[in-house]
């Protein structure tokens, strides 16, 4: 890697040599739209929104594919540029139902967002538009692909970063459209339900069915915690509205998910606020089980821990530890073990 | 050549000639030779070009005299086979004489230069023998054991041969980038695809003598030092797939493809790879996508394939034309392909004349000669009765050009300059009786509908594109829609991933350009003045021509015509479906359209 001097409109930039025009120029505060790139997969250069001009170069290029050179000269705000990225949005839009009302992106929807920093609406070009039928064969993600804009991101993120690929496109040019092979349901598909697709998709084509009419992004409150299932740690933005939690979701590049989730991270947060879930400690009185306050509970764990210490010596105790808490909580339970009881019989469900 | 004392007959036996019955006609000669009556034998080869006057046999004498007949026929055969034994000529059927180069359509072959079509119509492609016997592999052979890689890129450089392919993008620069990427191993693809309507320079050059391609790719294999190639052949070619298979398997059996080729230290292979027929899969990205086993889908470059291409890997890809060129150069020199042609356009170019041209066929002229010169002198003009209207250069993504550019020279740069490009050498010619608008939306809606899907402005725009081009076809144009046109265009144009976009408006911006009249007559006076827009013609008979004999009233569909017998009939425009059945039927030619 290499240190590289640039210059996007006007801006002296020094970057390094694994840097695209696109990532060079918004870590630079230089705004270039994008929608089929995003930072999880590779570089597709489809829907051309990111063109610039770049000085010397034989026609334009794609912002988001083009590697930063040594002494590269960037326009990314021509007036053809202008003018090309409008048309590309009408055209987008003529095959696009004006839905934006019901839709369920509806504020976090980044052709909405286009379509109103650029003014356009669809009027000059007009034609034949895509029908299909909605498809929720599963009871976690719809497809509308009458929303859909082909920028492949949910083919992508599906194979690159899920290793799974459950979609590609299907027919070609102006009827090219993601599917599944065979038009097979998602849940006769090798779909893992990870949601991945749903994070990605920069419209409301793919959409997550339990979040279906329970908030728009502005009227949710946006939590920040670590998903509690295993020990990765990846973050979570919990979306809460009124005191529900009614999507999850996981900050772009943050944390050691870097905005990825599984299924359990994205789907599973229907315990939280369970009416089975338990919320106080329960200590068995005379075979009942019983709430208790921690104290007592903690209490009573750690005198029968004594007591078969005393009795039988240390290693007659066990400690079992979960994938679901952190590192520093399994160390904290190993020294516990070790340390504290004198023992090394200490293990994880995850060996089980 | 030598015929060993005895008449020999060549029969033309590429798709051509088999799609025009060469099938029949050589099993009827077999069965006739078989007899034993006749003193020749028979032997077959690829496309000669004559694709106009097919089934197609070239009789050559003992003393080496030949004479190519056409248009023969299962029931021509015996005749055919009396004359040669008679040493008689069959005057009415002649195509062409070598004593007499002005008879029959000899001046087809004497207008030409034929450095690629060399061998084509002259060798039996099927024999590896018959290529040795005119100097084949020779070049291979220089190539390999006494020169560097680099000096034959020097020499290929020197040709300043350009990439056939369509793009034409220097031969020997684009060597020279494979070479110097950095990589162990490196690939080499001769695209076979030839996806455009109008266009089988390719195909004939495989049929017809598959031997200089892989002689071509031994040679570039060496100079960018990759040891694997593939050729990527549309599954629609099975008879161009067949020679290759048998060229391929004759090379092994020489030692010109293996291991250690030519007594050499140098190992080199050719594996086919079968396309299915996917225009943008010639695309050279989306080619590669498909080897690789993916959707055939273009990708942005840079990267070039010369640094990632095939698997990752530096890959050159050549088309089978520049590739059937390369022996040619090594055995003749750089310097003597660079003296034929233009400044910037060196050496020939094959072209496939099509549409309303009087020789439709293949034909490789010098660059530097004029659209004119090609069309007429080695074309033979417009068929009968018509007269030249444009000619569209380079397929679907190539330009309609008038005859006030006639004088246009075949050379890449000049080419351009008109709006059209060179492409890969298709030329359909047009006559008063083709409209330019129904033209324009014909290759149109070829890109339309080969277009990937990809990006936005080829997926959408071409789309849209077609659609005005429909209305105005359909006479619902409106005066906003050729503006709507030029921005669609341009935007399309520069807008576009892959070159399928980013030339697919060519068609229309060239006819708006020099035909910009009759869009307007669809759109203001919804007139098409070639006749042919059916909802924006009425067809009349003529009385003074009608003989009333009642042909038309016949055919006619919807019974649309009446009148007397022997008296002038009559078109009754509200019941016409203008079908113009009755156009062509008539025997007076009193029907027309208008
Ligand atoms: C849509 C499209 C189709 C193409 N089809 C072909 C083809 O059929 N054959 C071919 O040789 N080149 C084709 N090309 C050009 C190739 O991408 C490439 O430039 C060429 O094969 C390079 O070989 P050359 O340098 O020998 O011309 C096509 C390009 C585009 C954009
Ligand atoms: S996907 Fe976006 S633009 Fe389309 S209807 Fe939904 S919010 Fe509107
Ligand atoms: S949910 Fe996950 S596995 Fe299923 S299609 Fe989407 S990205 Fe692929
Ligand atoms: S469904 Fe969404 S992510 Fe997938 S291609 Fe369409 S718009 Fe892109
Ligand atoms: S220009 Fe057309 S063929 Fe090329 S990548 Fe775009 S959609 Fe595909
Ligand atoms: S164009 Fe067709 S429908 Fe009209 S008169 Fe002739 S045959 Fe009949
Ligand atoms: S964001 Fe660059 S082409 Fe789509
Ligand atoms: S740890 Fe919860 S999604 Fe990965």
């Amino acid at each position: 890697m290499e240190q590289v001097h640039l210059n996007i409109d006007g801006k002296d930039i020094l970057t390094t040599s694994d840097r695209t025009i696109l990532e060079a120029a918004r870590e630079n505060g230089i705004r270039i739209p994008s929608l089929c790139n995003e930072q999880r997969m590779e570089p597709y250069g489809a829907c051309r929104i990111c063109l610039v001009e770049v000085e010397g170069a034989r026609g334009l290029l794609p912002a988001c594919y083009t590697t930063v050179t040594d002494g590269m000269v960037v326009h990314t705000a021509t007036e053809e540029l202008i003018r090309i990225r409008r048309t590309i949005l009408e055209l987008i839009l003529s095959d696009h139902p004006k839905d934006c009302m019901t839709c369920e992106s509806t504020g976090s929807c980044e052709l909405q967002d286009l379509a109103y920093e650029y003014g356009v609406k669809d009027a000059r070009f007009r034609g034949e538009e895509h029908h299909y039928e909605v498809l929720a064969d599963n009871p976690l993600i719809e497809r509308d692909y009458d929303k859909c804009i082909l920028c492949g991101r949910c083919i992508r993120i599906c194979r690159e970063v899920q290793g799974v690929g459950v979609y590609d496109f299907v027919n070609r040019g102006f009827d090219s459209v993601p599917g599944i092979p065979y038009d097979k349901p998602m849940m006769e598909s090798p779909c893992e339900f990870c949601g991945q697709c749903v994070s990605t998709c920069p419209t409301g084509a793919i959409t997550s069915i339990p979040s279906k009419g329970k908030g728009r992004s502005w009227q949710v409150e946006k939590v920040r915690t670590t998903c509690a299932y295993c020990g990765c740690g990846c973050q979570l933005d919990l979306h809460v509205r009124e005191g529900e939690i009614v999507e999850v979701s996981s900050p772009l590049m943050v944390g050691p998910g870097q905005g990825n989730l599984c299924v359990k991270g994205r789907y599973g947060y229907s315990f939280v606020q369970h009416e089975d879930r338990l919320t106080t400690p329960l200590v068995r009185k005379g075979g009942d089980l019983v709430p208790a306050a921690w104290e007592e509970a903690l209490g009573m764990v750690a005198n029968h821990i004594r007591e078969a210490m005393d009795d039988e010596g240390p290693d007659s105790v066990a400690f079992l530890s979960s994938a679901r808490c952190t590192n520093e909580e399994n160390y904290l339970l190993m020294k516990l073990a070790r340390a504290v009881v004198g023992t090394n019989n200490v293990d994880h469900c995850a060996r089980l | 050549m030598s015929t060993g004392g005895k008449n020999k007959l060549v029969l033309g036996y590429g798709t051509c000639g088999i799609a025009a019955g060469a099938t029949a006609v050589k099993d009827a000669l077999e069965n006739e030779l078989a007899t034993g009556k006749y003193d020749a034998y028979l032997d077959i080869a690829g496309c000669m070009g004559f694709c106009f006057r097919e089934p197609i046999v070239e009789v050559t004498d003992p003393d080496g005299r030949s004479v190519i007949y056409g248009d023969l026929s299962p029931k021509r055969v015996s005749r055919l086979l009396e004359a040669v034994a008679g040493g008689e000529v069959i005057e009415d059927w002649v195509v062409r004489r070598s004593d007499e180069p002005g008879a029959g359509e000899g001046d087809f072959l004497a207008n030409q230069h034929r450095i690629v079509l060399r061998n084509c119509g002259n060798i039996n492609p099927e024999s590896i023998e018959e290529y040795i016997s005119t100097g084949g592999y020779e070049a291979a052979r220089k190539a390999l054991t006494s020169m560097t890689p680099e000096e034959l890129i020097d020499e290929v450089g020197k040709s300043g041969i350009r990439g056939r392919g369509g793009a034409g993008f220097p031969t020997g620069t684009k060597w020279g980038f494979a070479r110097k990427a950095k990589g162990e191993q490196k690939y080499l693809v001769c695209n076979a695809d030839e996806g455009d309507p109008g266009a089988f320079m390719d195909r004939s050059v495989l049929e017809g003598d598959p031997h200089a391609v892989i002689e071509g790719m031994i040679v570039a294999g060496y100079a960018i030092g990759a040891t694997q190639a593939y050729i990527y052949c549309r599954a629609e070619y099975p008879l161009a797939l067949k020679r290759l298979d048998i060229a391929i398997a004759a090379c092994h059996e020489w030692g010109y493809l293996g291991q250690g080729i030519f007594g050499t230290d140098w190992d080199f292979d050719i594996k086919i790879k079968k396309g299915a027929g996917a225009f943008v899969c010639g695309e050279e990205t989306a080619l590669i996508a498909s080897i690789e086993g993916k959707r055939g889908m273009p990708r942005p470059r840079p990267p070039f394939p010369a640094n990632e291409g095939l698997w990752g890997k530096p890959t050159n890809i050549n088309n089978v034309e520049t590739l059937a060129a390369i022996p040619w150069i090594i055995a003749n020199g750089g310097d003597r392909y660079a003296s034929v042609g233009t400044e910037k356009s060196k050496g020939t170019k094959v072209f496939c004349l099509a549409g309303k041209v009087r020789r439709s066929g293949l034909a490789e002229v010098p660059m530097g000669y004029t659209l004119r010169q090609v069309i007429f002198d080695v074309g033979g003009g417009v068929r009968e009765g018509k007269e030249f209207k444009a000619v569209q250069m380079g397929g679907p993504s190539g330009g309609c050009l008038p005859a006030s550019l006639l004088d246009t020279l075949v050379d890449y740069d000049a080419i351009t300059a008109t709006g059209a490009i060179m492409g890969s050498g298709g030329m359909i010619v047009a006559d008063s009786s083709t409209c330019m608008v129904d033209l324009a939306r014909y290759f149109l809606s070829f890109t339309q509908e080969e277009s990937c899907g990809k990006c936005v402005p080829c997926r959408i725009g071409t789309k849209r594109m077609l659609e005005i081009l429909a209305r105005i076809c359909s006479g619902e144009g409106e005066p906003e829609d050729l503006e709507r046109l030029d921005i669609l265009a341009g935007d399309i144009k520069a807008g576009s991933l892959c070159a399928l976009g980013g030339t697919a408006p060519n068609p229309v911006l060239t006819t708006l350009k020099y035909f910009r009249n009759e869009y307007e007559d669809h759109i203001l006076r919804k007139k098409c003045t070639a006749g042919v827009c059916p909802a924006l013609i009425t067809l009349h008979i003529q009385e003074d021509i009608c003989t009333g004999c009642g042909a038309c009233a016949k055919i006619c569909p919807v019974e649309a015509i009446s009148g007397e017998k022997k008296e002038p009939h009559a078109i009754d425009a509200d019941t016409c479906i203008r079908c113009k059945l009755c156009l062509s039927r008539c025997p007076e030619e009193a029907i027309y359209a208008e």
